[in-house]
């Protein structure tokens, strides 16, 4: 069992450089750099350009030079914890990230925690009266979710909320508390805030998660172990969460890899309608302008975390089905 | 215990005038009518019928456990409990989820199912879900259950309890399996033990293990037992009464004896004459249920006609030549298991021949390398070592040297039928497409004598030609192995292999492919090399017979010979775990070993290979019967 974590983990190593290899070219694709673009800008708003100051940048963070040391600098930097500088927010990267990074996996775990909450019993409700009025009737209320563009309903819920409960447009807080240190009202605000990005991107989520849990449930609700079951005298509900529930899970688990990069990613459009203080919108802006350390560096840290997703799965696959952990390929 | 008298009172379940329906486009649809039934006390009674005859159904009526469309739509099934006497409850008017119905359930009526392979979860271990029975049933706590689960993990043959408890499913062989069904369905002493085709999954040797098994915990725990099977010769060995079933209702009921003496219905006496037995004639042909017609005459011509033989020759005329044929399967490095010695070879040294014109008949239980010989003969894998020597009437060619275009012409002369029906034939394709693949890929004929060829064919097999343009999945399985037989003749091949044809059957279909395969190998002048482990259908349709056991072939003989003289240990023990249809002959349980039949340690010493001295090889004990043994053998112990 060791050796396997080990093994996986060693297996880690090549892909994450690869993707920071392909991360690197991707951004220097294009021609230029964020400086070109910053004195296109500058100009375009008819203003005085310093390209000696600007010169001194480039060689400062080492533009004059072949793009393998710059890739390898880069690497490296990253490799001691320093993502590089962000000359958009002229600051560290670390910095740029870190007040949003927490709150956007705040925003992503409650979102988690909403679709979970609402898809496993509409799930296993669906599953257990399939074609029943109640089953099509959460099935039409699902697809509606998944079919509903989600700015739209930002839009909607920002107006209602205003409306019904007085709660300030956009934003996760009250923009008093904008950059204020964290105090209890501050928290109060965000909590107030919450639940509209949580429901957006929830619905979509949710949606997709009922109908596979449904469909997984399906094909094991047919099986003769459950008829076993039932042949033992287990009470119906909880003959489902015992075996069926449990062996239609393992799509759920093999999903976790995908969750992790999306706490930090997810639902760039919606937080941009709603003005949230997350990572999202930030990444597109970073992408857009060329500042290639934020973009990079941000890439890379979705990379990382997808690899380590991934590995968090299989090893809950291998730990909670015995048939992955002892079959090996030796038995049938 | 027993209660000689047939009384209302005495019967421990009376089925009355039961209807079941399955509400099935929008009606109705009988699937039980009127049946009634009753089981005594202690007794086995068992329910025979062919499938789709309502007998599982009657059985999950019973337990409770109907699926969702179907429905009783009346009559009774009372049942009354030993350990409340005077009180008898209706099942059919309780609630299928009730509390008093989910008490009976698993607690004084149990059942195991056909598929031991599904019927236990394979995320828990087995002595989780037996506890799980138990601990529904009686009120103890952990710590009080599994000494008691262990305890009947040992009753039903677990030679390891303690250990066996913390198995999966899936690390076990498919009789333990169904031992730890056995054990779950038992922990509880239930009055009724519902057993719905308990053996028909497993191997014959296994079966009789398992039929023991049950034989001894009934007279120990005084249940009765309601078999459900289509299995006259575990009728026979097993029930005091008998039911039998067709459409719905019962059509003749009585004690074993009588049916078995003096079978009255017409389709009880059909059914007796569609199974194959031991006892049938040189010749003899089943009777089946509902005959189709079949026209071979549109394929004649198909083949060129077989070579006039010399008259001079003495040697017999050999298709196939297989010496020597073996093959190890690769095994996996696992990554955190290594080491252990490598596993014997799925086939060891393996010769036969195939002579023109007979069907040879290769006989094992499951794992004993019987398909893996028939794929390296298809040449879908490439054996470590031997020979395969083909003769088609044109000269001996080499199968596995042959490459390129010289091995598609080859695959031309032997073709397979496969033994599922149901995954054998590609959902996406038409019956027509399906036939007329083989012709397209070798490149035979234009596209108007291909469609003259499919309607050919489809006429051989018994089929409309009409229905050349319908899917498979609109024909039945017996159906659907025409088809399969169809394909397999479409390019006229010399060499048929069929790998079990016929055991995912019922049986009065199975007695229309038997015949169906007798009729084409007669008209055709086929060469069959015919894979089962039902020794009675082998012994229906071989001329030859090889017995394999664990990858080597130890006893050959011609048909007659094998099964009146057999001399290798392993081909007794298998003859003698085939249960007849034959009240004066009971299946012999003390002898049936519960080590298994494949483990050479029970051996005589002339057949066991110890590691040493000289190799195991085949002898010549009468004309024509070779047994794999010790060269230096004594003489009487080689004697049948």
């Amino acid at each position: 069992m060791l050796r396997y974590v080990l093994g996986r983990c060693v297996m880690m190593v090549p892909t994450l450089v690869l993707t920071s290899m392909l991360i690197f070219t991707i951004i220097e694709l294009p021609p230029g750099d964020y400086f070109e673009s910053y004195i296109a800008e500058l100009q375009a708003q008819g203003e005085g350009v310093d390209l000696k100051q600007i010169e001194a940048l480039r060689k400062q963070y080492g533009f004059d030079k072949p793009p393998v040391e710059r890739y390898l600098h880069w690497v490296g930097g990253m490799l001691q914890g320093d993502f590089g500088y962000s000359f958009e927010y002229q600051m560290p990267v670390n910095a740029v990230v870190g007040d949003r990074l927490w709150l956007t996996v705040m925003v992503s775990c409650f979102t988690i925690l909403f679709t979970w909450i609402v898809a496993f019993p509409i799930g296993m409700y669906s599953a257990t009266h399939q074609y029943s009025w109640g089953d099509h009737g959460l099935t039409l209320l699902g697809l509606l979710g998944l079919a509903v563009p989600h700015f739209l309903l930002a839009l909607v819920f920002m107006y209602f909320a205003n409306v019904w409960f007085g709660t300030s447009i956009g934003h996760l807080m009250d923009p008093e508390y904008l950059g204020a240190p964290m105090s209890w009202a501050k928290v109060e605000s965000i909590l107030e805030h919450l639940w509209i990005p949580v429901l957006i991107i929830g619905t979509g989520g949710t949606a997709g998660m009922i109908r596979r849990l449904r469909a997984n449930l399906l094909d094991e609700l047919h099986k003769q172990y459950v008829v076993t079951a039932r042949a033992k005298g287990l009470p119906p509900f909880r003959a489902l969460v015992k075996y069926p529930l449990r062996m239609s899970l393992n799509f759920f688990i093999a999903d976790i890899g995908s969750i992790l990069p999306e706490l930090v990613s997810g639902a760039e459009i919606t937080a941009i309608v709603l003005s949230l203080e997350t990572t999202g919108p930030m990444l597109i802006r970073a992408l857009q302008s060329q500042d290639m350390y934020l973009a990079g560096s941000f890439l890379m840290f979705l990379a990382f975390l997808t690899v380590i997703g991934v590995l968090i799965s299989d090893l809950a696959l291998v730990m909670l089905d015995p048939r992955i952990r002892l079959g090996g390929g030796s038995t049938k | 215990m027993a209660n000689d008298q047939a009384t209302a009172a005495g019967d421990l379940l009376r089925v009355e005038d039961l209807h079941i329906g399955f509400h099935l486009h929008g009606g109705l649809t009988p699937a039980v009518r009127g049946a009634s039934l009753r089981i005594r006390p202690g007794k086995v009674t068992a329910l025979v019928g062919e499938s789709g005859s309502g007998k599982s159904v009657i059985a999950q009526a019973i337990l409770g456990i109907l699926p969702t469309p179907a429905q009783i739509s009346g009559g009774r099934i009372l049942f009354n409990d030993p350990l409340d006497p005077g009180a008898s409850i209706d099942i059919a008017a309780l609630a299928p989820d009730s509390t008093a119905m989910r008490a009976l359930r698993g607690g004084r009526i149990a059942m195991i199912f056909q598929e031991p392979m599904t019927s236990l979860s394979p995320l828990h271990t087995i002595g989780d879900q037996i506890e799980e029975a138990l601990r529904l049933h009686r009120s103890v706590s952990h710590e009080e259950a599994r000494p008691l689960t262990e305890e009947m993990l040992g009753l039903v043959g677990f030679p390891r309890p303690a250990r066996a408890y913390d198995r999966y499913p899936f690390e076990l062989s498919g009789g333990l399996r169904q031992r730890a069904m056995i054990a779950m369905a038992l922990i509880c002493h239930p009055a009724l033990l519902i057993a719905d085709e308990p053996t028909t999954a497993l191997d014959v040797t296994i079966q009789a293990q398992i039929l023991k098994l049950l034989k001894d915990l009934q007279a120990r725990l005084g249940m009765a037992v309601l078999l459900i099977t289509h299995d006259l010769g575990v009728v026979a060995n097993m029930a005091d009464e008998v039911a039998v079933i067709y459409h719905g209702r019962i059509m003749e009921a009585g004690t074993v004896e009588a049916i078995f003496s003096d079978p009255r219905h017409p389709y009880l006496k059909a059914l007796l004459a569609a199974v194959p037995h031991f006892d049938m004639h040189p010749g003899e042909r089943l009777v089946a249920l509902r005959n189709v017609p079949v026209q071979t005459d549109a394929l004649v011509g198909l083949r060129p006609p077989p070579r006039p033989r010399d008259p001079g020759a003495t040697a017999p005329d050999v298709l196939l030549r297989v010496r020597g044929l073996t093959h190890r399967f690769a095994v996996r490095q696992s990554a955190w298991r290594r080491g252990g010695e490598p596993p014997p070879p799925a086939v060891n040294d393996v010769s036969f021949e195939i002579r023109r014109g007979e069907c040879l008949g290769l006989v094992g239980e499951s794992g004993c390398g019987k398909t893996t010989v028939s794929k390296i003969i298809m040449r879908a894998l490439t054996p470590s070592a031997g020979e395969l020597i083909f003769d088609g009437g044109d000269g001996p060619r080499d199968l596995l040297a042959a490459s390129g275009s010289e091995l598609v012409a080859l695959r031309t002369r032997v073709q397979m039928v496969f033994q599922d029906p149901f995954s054998s034939l590609s959902p996406r394709m038409t019956v027509g497409a399906i036939l007329r693949e083989p012709l397209e890929i070798h490149g035979i004929g234009t596209s108007a004598s291909r469609t003259e060829r499919v309607r050919a064919l489809l006429r051989a097999v018994g089929l409309d030609p009409r229905h050349a343009s319908r899917y498979p999945h609109s024909f039945s399985g017996g159906q659907r192995q025409r088809i399969g037989i169809a394909r397999a003749l479409a390019l006229g091949p010399d060499l048929l292999i069929c790998d079990e044809p016929v055991s995912a059957l019922d049986v009065s279909v199975q007695a229309q492919i038997l015949n169906l395969l007798e009729d084409l190998q007669r008209e055709l002048g086929l060469t069959y090399l015919f894979i089962s482990h039902n020794l009675a259908v082998v012994d229906y349709v071989a001329d030859r017979i090889a017995v394999m056991c664990r990858g080597r072939i130890v006893e050959l003989a011609p048909r007659e010979v094998l099964f009146r003289a057999p001399v290798h240990p392993y081909t007794r023990t298998l003859l003698g775990a085939v249960p007849y249809p034959d009240l004066g002959r009971p299946l012999d349980f003390a002898t049936l070993t519960r080590g298994g039949a494949t483990d050479p340690g029970t051996w005589p010493g002339a057949f066991r290979d110890c590691g040493e001295g000289p190799p195991l090889q085949p002898i010549e004990v009468g004309a024509e019967h070779w047994v794999l043994a010790h060269a230096d053998a004594d003489a009487r112990e080689l004697r049948p």
